[in-house]
């Protein structure tokens, strides 16, 4: 045993440097993947799942989290505690549910509720994260107010963003327009679905996360 | 369509008016305007928390019959100068525009056009 025991120079390095630990919030509007991409996170370094995910937005009403997932890069390493958030929207119609996707009137109308309170309570779980992995759908337009209004929130609040620019098996996503709307941040392309680049994610996740940075509170 | 729908406000507020406003008042002015169908064009927009404080407040708003929720489309932002940075202010969109959901569709938005359609009738009444 060496000097230091079991500990690596790494991890020395880690504590002096960065964060060992980070709550990371994931966000993003309803139907971009967030729930899809936490259970390819959750998969890949634990064996668990976050969520169901479904075709319907608002999905996903409560935030979910799982502690302690660590997620490695080569000699370094992040512990995260991942919280899946419910999509942030500025309207929500249980006349789209209905119409759009066949639930019976007290179905989407308690869909509906549901999901406004969902909204609230990811709004408010951005007082207590360290980060956030910013879903966003590449086969759409990114300028979207919920894009610019979460993005502009968290850089006011100083924290550190990663914009997943997701579904990009599908054929007509573009991740290069994602990348020049927000050169500020750092853009990964990739398939929640089929994990294609996830490795990509992860490297940058560890990286990037691991950062101090003075949280502005409000 | 009766003439009342066909009859939809417009309402351009001045930076001074939002000026005199706290953040409270100015998110209280807003959703009471939009709920009663106006749209409003800000001429100084919101800043990042006050934008998050009006989705919140437009969420529990939101009544399955008469308010579906907002639009909100801001066009640019002023970069805040290093000096302000240290103070504090954070980016903050210029012009501003806020209306009923269900009236207020967005049909593209860039760094320079927001390209919006007004559609009475639309969406919950």
């Amino acid at each position: 045993m060496g000097l230091f025991g079991k500990i690596s120079l790494a991890s020395i390095l880690q504590r002096i440097f960065g964060k060992k630990h980070a709550k990371i919030g994931i966000y993003g509007p309803p139907n971009v993947g967030k729930t899809t991409l936490a259970n390819r996170i959750l998969r890949d370094w634990t064996g668990d799942i976050m969520g169901s995910v479904s075709e319907i937005p608002h999905e996903t009403r409560r935030a979910k989290w799982k502690r302690n997932v660590k997620v490695e890069n080569g000699s370094s390493s992040l512990l995260m505690d991942i919280v899946d958030t419910p999509g942030v929207a500025t309207k929500v119609d249980f006349k789209d549910f209905m119409n759009t996707w066949g639930l019976s009137k007290d179905e989407a109308m308690r869909r509906a509720k549901e999901a406004t309170e969902g909204v609230i309570e990811s709004i408010k779980w951005l007082e207590d994260i360290d980060g956030v992995l910013l879903v966003m759908d590449s086969t759409q337009d990114p300028f979207t107010q919920v894009n610019v209004t979460i993005l502009g929130n968290l850089e006011a609040r100083n924290l550190p963003v990663l914009i997943a620019a997701n579904k990009i098996d599908m054929e007509e996503s573009s991740p290069a327009t994602l990348k020049s709307a927000f050169p500020q941040h750092p853009v990964i392309p990739i398939s929640a679905l089929t994990g294609y680049n996830a490795d990509n994610l992860y490297t940058t996740m560890v990286s990037h996360f691991s950062k101090k940075r003075k949280k502005n509170r409000r | 369509m009766t003439k009342k729908d066909t009859e939809i406000s417009f309402n351009l507020v001045s930076r001074n008016k939002l000026d005199e406003l706290s953040s409270q008042e100015k998110l209280q002015f807003i959703i009471k305007e939009v709920k009663k169908g106006k749209i409003l064009v800000l001429e100084y927009g919101l800043t990042p928390f006050e934008q998050t404080n009006l989705i919140e407040h437009t969420m529990k708003e939101i009544e399955h019959d008469t308010f579906i929720g907002v639009e909100m489309e801001g066009l640019g932002q002023d970069r805040p100068s290093f000096i302000q940075k240290l103070l504090g202010f954070s980016k903050k969109p210029r012009v501003t525009l806020i209306g009923p959901a269900n009236l207020l569709k967005t049909i593209r938005k860039d760094n320079d056009m927001i390209q919006t359609k007004i559609i009475p009738g639309r969406g919950a009444k």
